[in-house]
């Protein structure tokens, strides 16, 4: 016997939404069964908080007297897109500052506007008849921003690789510090507290599901970028899901830098930790029995980023369990592991998260469009050389 | 001529190259180990006071930590900035000592300063800056 969304609306409602966290579904569904645990709760928190680089935030300025239409924005010294209409520019997370380099980028000053600091906007135009002014030179704040959105076009990975350097020297890239020798293995992932490992088949995750995003309510807005359904079958058992993301959209003015941090990953640049929390609707027994994943289930591929190339081989399969252990036995030796993205603050997002569904704060949202079923990974290609 | 007393941290997997040749031979540095704790494929430590010019010095420590080894000179702590870090762990990633680790139940970010060399790995490796050196003057 089935649950519907608007079952579990009402139930939120009325205050007695039986809610629980994507790590305390495991216990319950140990003790007392996926059935007996899918008839009892109505709804498990999932969340993550990790490096996302495809990140960004479209802002509308405001027009200036005499108005200008901006062609070249720069905030804080950070280049914006400026090849939208007169004042409506786009500020991607990994742009870096034209004067400080690898030490600010977009996702800086985005934390900037939203802890409420003033950001300095420098604008230039070709000029027209229209829009006459050629630039300007001010300060904007959050709060006088007509519209500023996050629109992040991939974020929450469903499943990442596990990182590690066979050669030998130090090499420093979006997964970390990787020491020379396989001195270390890093991983980014909150495992068996991750949204889209938690419904990996995209039951009740759709376009248009409403979400936790940086500290306020967002939305799915569509499939994420490079988005593809891809699960391989893992010896002794269980499945390895990865490659499904999601393209995530919300208010930035409401948001907090609490769950929406800029970060500056060593000579490779500038990133934004993004917060992000789902709440998966207990439909069935099914969706049940996809929550109670755990990390022993849960595979990924130690990958070795030292190949400078799109398919970087794998030295072997290993489960989220052992990464969290702190180390794992790579071509016979001991290497230390360490996470990247902070589970410590994925459940205090995931008890947030819980703790306004059950106060009636955070209703679901039934998604308005599935996700594809039949996306490629296509690539690039160079142009044949004659 | 300077003369500087380190504490060298040697990952497992570079206990076995010759440092010490590269010291004498690429930096002329003479050196005088006090104290050394090195095993093959196990993690090892070398305290040594390293006589040469203040370039070759900081040449040769450069050549280490670009090899994965850390070092500890004896004059400054490390602070980490409780506010600001987030427990992601990437700091872990390259401490050589275990100094910095995560609470395998709460998964926030322990820093045992008994423990900490000052390598100061750390520092560049934290995304957010919320690690910090203390110099003494
Ligand atoms: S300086 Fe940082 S990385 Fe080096 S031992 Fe101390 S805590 Fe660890
Ligand atoms: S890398 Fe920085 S933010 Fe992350 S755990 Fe270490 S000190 Fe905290």
């Amino acid at each position: 016997m089935g649950k519907t969304f608007d079952e579990i609306n009402e139930k939120i409602r009325q205050g007695n939404a039986v809610v629980v966290t994507a790590e305390e579904i495991i216990g319950i569904v140990e003790e007392k069964g996926v059935k007996e645990a899918a008839r009892q709760v109505d709804v498990v928190t999932t969340a993550t908080f990790g490096p996302m680089c495809s990140s960004g935030a479209f802002i509308n300025f405001g027009h200036s007297d005499p108005p200008i239409r901006m062609n070249k924005i720069w905030l804080n010294d950070v280049s914006a897109y400026g090849g939208l209409a007169a004042v409506d520019s786009y500020i991607g997370a990994t742009e870096l500052s034209e004067s400080k380099g690898m030490e600010y980028g977009g996702a800086h000053v985005i934390e900037d506007l939203v802890n409420g600091k003033k950001v300095r906007l420098v604008a230039k135009s070709h000029g027209t008849d229209c829009y006459p002014r050629l630039d300007i030179d001010t300060d904007i704040t959050l709060k006088d921003l007509n519209q500023a959105y996050l629109f992040n076009p991939r974020n929450v990975y469903q499943n990442y690789n596990a990182a590690t350097n066979t050669s030998k020297d130090i090499i420093y890239t979006y997964m970390g510090t990787l020491l020379p020798g396989c001195g270390n293995v890093t991983y980014s992932t909150s495992g068996e507290l991750s949204p889209l490992l938690n419904d990996p088949e995209f039951r009740t995750i759709g376009i248009g599901t409403r979400i936790f995003l940086g500290g306020t309510q967002g939305y799915i807005a569509w499939e994420g970028t490079q988005f593809i359904l891809d699960k391989e079958r893992v010896d002794p058992e269980g499945t390895m899901y990865a490659g499904a993301t999601l393209a995530v959209i919300g208010d930035l003015k409401k948001m907090s830098s609490r769950y929406l941090r800029a970060a500056s990953f060593e000579r490779y640049g500038t990133t934004m930790f993004v917060g992000v929390g789902i709440p998966i609707p207990v439909l069935d027994e099914e969706v049940m029995a996809f929550l109670s994943v755990q990390n022993r289930d849960i595979y990924t591929n130690v990958v070795d980023y030292s190949v400078p190339r799109r398919s970087k081989p794998s030295l072997r399969k290993v489960n989220y369990e052992e990464l969290r252990s702190g180390s794992i036995e790579l071509n016979g030796k001991t290497v230390q592991t360490a996470p990247l993205s902070s589970l410590n603050r994925a459940r205090e997002i995931a008890a947030l998260l819980k703790g306004s569904i059950e106060k009636g704060e955070f209703f679901l949202q039934e998604p308005i469009q599935a996700m594809p079923k039949d996306r490629g990974f296509n690539p690039l290609k160079d142009r044949a050389v004659k | 001529m300077k003369k500087l007393k380190v504490i060298l941290y040697f990952p497992p997997e570079s206990t076995d190259k010759p440092f010490t040749y590269h010291l004498v031979k690429d930096f002329d540095i003479v050196f005088n180990i006090l104290q050394a704790e090195v095993q093959p494929g196990k993690r090892g430590r070398l305290t040594m006071e390293l006589q040469g010019s203040e370039k070759n010095i900081e040449e040769a420590l450069e050549f280490a930590k670009s090899h994965g080894i850390g070092y500890r000179p004896f004059n400054k702590n490390i602070v980490r900035n409780q506010g600001e870090c987030m427990d992601c762990g990437a700091c872990t990633a390259v401490c050589p000592s275990g100094a910095l680790y995560m609470d395998k139940k709460s998964w926030e970010l322990i820093f045992d300063e008994s423990k900490c060399l000052l390598c100061e790995l750390c520092i560049k490796a934290c995304p957010v800056k919320a690690i910090d050196v203390n110099m003494f003057v």
